[in-house]
């Protein structure tokens, strides 16, 4: 009789639950207009299956949100079930025995069969078990482009950074913000990471990312890093937005050339009723290097007493990695899926494009699993400076190889 | 017993002996009474019951945890408190940190001009209020009103209000005045003057209502002889009115100061810092690296400075304000 309800979308929870249901309290940081209707592809499918969700958005993206999670979970009122970015951010927590062991369920399902990259799996993974759900895969290393900016200008749209820092002077005359960028050090940050990649090279952003070598983030290659970034900090110039959205919203709107930004702003742009390679074009990582890095947003479940809770919070685990709902949201969100075999047909020629390179292995591990999240902070207070004052490259680059020497 | 005692003091409340002397004479030989008597701990019970609670606060939650912060401020604590010393290395590291660094000059700029400007404008309102004007209540509503909002509120509103295309600026420019330019929150080096504007419109309606307690507890008789003895306007203020509101400055120099240091959600909602690091305050380093960057150890350091500064400053103040008192 179980399995008549197989024809509802969400049939293995509704098989899987039978019995009671659970208030589920979810928090995440997503709140921009792409990301909630993401998030109600979520919460429609948990509904279904006759839970309640009950939803906890933060608003002020992960850097107000995570610290006012990580106090509920230490300070005793866990919520049930918590978007993270998987990778360092939790460590401790696991440690301190605060999150749901996932294994069983993992095990069960053959989560590691099914996620793709299985360094995702990876990163939820500590000391052999299993404490997260991946739930899409982000990247950063991508400029959005707008048409409209550059015919406004009569250039062409470029194909890569280069050329796009080579019509950035029409741009301006145009009356045009070359490049728009959110003033907040996570967003810098990301810009900087991206140029990174594109510039200095894969193999000496692994060697400082990962392998913390103050001597190569000292070097040359770096060094022509920090050039391109004090060049790209004139062209974001006029760009006195904050929050990463507004800024799209520059690029969607033909007031700005372009936006570093990772691929979540591909939802703005579908909400906007934009059609990707007409309106806007997007370049994985630049146009120059074709590499993405596979961060990510995953969900945990801190440990909660009551039964019910315990048993809502396998179920949402399992719904969040199934295929129906994988497909759903990673549309709604503009993310790649953590599962290789769903059919994403339907997606567009940026999700292409994302895919396509996901598939040919050209990922990096996301420097939210590569560093600490005290270095993280440190680069982002460095690189909310320069891009908001005319702090030199040499002086920046001094900064940050300081930074990377004492990181952990 | 219980009875008579309290007979005694009631008597002596009502005999009429004025000012702050009869006070501290019934105090005085209370505690002397209270020291004859062998169950001294039991005499006004229902009180210290009632206070249980709040010493109790006071013990745990401030002095404890104060001496935690202190105590793992010497740690390596990443998210989680761990014991494993690491010496003033927290401290080496939080000074030679740019951002805490510009922390400190901007509480120190918001700090000084805040405290001054507000006491000034505060007291010069309630002065002008005090004039008997015509719609008091009015006006009086008016400077309070904006006390009302929280200061997420306010950094928003303030946001809203500086914003350089839709707020002042864009106002005044379309209404003709093309070159004009008031923009401090796109401006590193006066950014915290944005945020001083956003905290004193917030805060001075208090302190002008403080003030004006303070005016209205003037004798009327200190007016008529000071403008029997022909005494300007100004001059009585300066010299006669403010001297004998020395305690209402106080306790409004105390709530001043208190919202200065902890000066944080402002900030958040008007400017989370920006642009750069150049509106940082140490309270939302503190913040950031306890939570953001999972590094308590170094935000306990800063919490910790921050704590010994206000000490610095309240030491020799209360010595000052309540040492000298039980001498003289």
């Amino acid at each position: 009789m179980k399995c008549k309800t197989k024809l509802l979308s969400a049939a293995a929870i509704v098989c899987a639950t039978g019995a009671g249901a659970a208030e589920i309290e979810v928090t995440h940081w997503w709140t921009s207009g792409g990301e909630a209707a993401a998030v109600s592809e979520f919460a429609k499918a948990f509904r279904a299956t006759g839970h309640t969700w009950v939803d906890g958005a933060i608003a002020g993206s992960c850097g107000t949100a995570r610290p006012i999670i990580i106090s509920r979970i230490l300070g005793g009122d866990p919520m049930a079930a918590t978007q993270l970015n998987h990778g360092r951010q939790a460590e401790e927590l696991i440690e301190a025995g605060l999150m749901t062991d996932l294994t069983e369920i993992a095990e069960a399902e053959g989560w590691k069969d099914l996620v793709n990259p299985s360094a995702l799996l990876d990163s939820c993974t500590f000391e052999g078990r299993i404490y997260c759900v991946p739930v899409n895969i982000h990247s950063a290393q991508w400029l959005w482009l707008s048409h409209d900016a550059f015919e406004k200008a009569g250039v062409d749209v470029p194909k890569d950074w280069h050329e796009f820092v080579a019509a950035a002077p029409a741009l301006q005359k145009a009356g045009l913000v070359p490049l728009a960028m959110g003033q907040q050090g996570w967003q810098q940050n990301i810009a900087f990471g991206t140029l990174t990649i594109a510039i200095a090279g894969i193999d000496d952003w692994r060697e400082v990312t990962v392998n913390k070598n103050a001597e190569v983030a000292a070097g040359e290659s770096y060094k022509s890093v920090f050039e391109a970034a004090a060049n790209a900090r004139e062209l974001a110039r006029d760009s006195n937005v904050q929050d990463w959205n507004l800024a799209t919203n520059m690029v969607i709107t033909g007031k700005a050339g372009g936006q570093i930004m990772g691929d979540w702003a591909q939802g703005e742009f579908q909400i906007a009723g934009q059609v990707a390679d007409q309106d806007y074009t997007c370049l994985p990582g630049l146009g120059i290097n074709k590499i993405l890095d596979t961060g990510g947003d995953a969900f945990y479940f801190p440990k909660v007493d009551d039964p019910e809770v315990q048993a809502g919070q396998l179920d949402l685990a399992s719904l969040l990695i199934s295929r129906e709902v994988q497909v759903s949201f990673n549309l709604a969100k503009g993310s790649l899926p953590v599962r290789g075999d769903i059919d994403m047909s339907s997606a567009n020629s940026c999700m292409q494009k994302g895919l396509e390179i996901l598939a040919a292995g050209g990922v990096l591990p996301s420097g939210d699993m590569a560093l600490s999240a005290d270095t993280t902070t440190q680069v982002e207070d460095l690189m909310a400076e320069f891009w908001a004052s005319d702090l030199s490259a040499t002086e920046a680059q001094a900064r940050y190889v300081d930074i990377i020497a004492r990181a952990d | 017993m219980w009875t008579s005692s309290h007979g005694q003091i009631d008597r002596r409340i009502a005999t009429p002996e004025p000012g702050l002397s009869g006070l501290h004479l019934i105090c005085g030989e209370m505690d002397m009474n209270a020291a004859k008597r062998p169950n001294r701990w039991f005499r006004n019970l229902s009180a210290k019951v009632a206070s249980i609670p709040m010493i109790l606060t006071a013990l745990v939650v401030f002095v404890g945890g104060t001496a935690w912060t202190v105590f793992y401020s010497f740690t390596g604590s990443r998210l989680l408190p761990k014991v494993k010393f690491v010496g003033f290395d927290q401290y080496e590291r939080l000074w030679s940190t740019r951002r805490w660094m510009i922390s400190i000059e901007n509480l120190a700029v918001y700090g000084i001009c805040s405290l001054i400007l507000t006491m000034v404008l505060g007291f010069t309102l309630a002065a002008l209020l005090d004039r008997k004007i015509r719609f008091e209540n009015t006006f009086r509503t008016i400077f309070l009103y904006p006390f009302a909002l929280s200061f997420v509120v306010t950094g928003l509103a303030w946001q809203w209000i500086l914003n350089p295309d839709f707020g002042l600026q864009g106002v005044v420019r379309r209404w003709g005045w093309e070159s004009f330019n008031f923009d401090p929150l796109n401006n590193p080096d006066l950014v915290i003057y944005g945020l001083l504007i956003a905290g004193m419109w917030q805060g001075t309606g208090l302190v002008m209502v403080i003030m004006l307690a303070g005016l209205r507890g003037i004798d009327e008789d200190i007016w008529k002889a000071t403008r029997v003895d022909g005494i300007g306007l100004v001059k009585t203020y300066v010299q006669v009115i403010v001297p004998m509101m020395r305690p209402v400055f106080v306790t409004a120099l105390v709530i001043i100061s208190s919202g200065i240091i902890k000066l944080y959600d402002l900030v958040v909602a008007q400017t989370n810092g920006g642009p750069g690091i150049s509106s940082e305050v140490p309270a939302k380093y503190v913040i950031d690296y306890m939570f953001k960057a999972q590094n308590l150890g170094q935000g306990f350091a800063a919490s910790t400075m921050m704590l010994v500064s206000v000490i610095i400053i309240l030491v020799p103040w209360a010595y000052l304000e309540f040492g000298g008192k039980k001498h003289g």
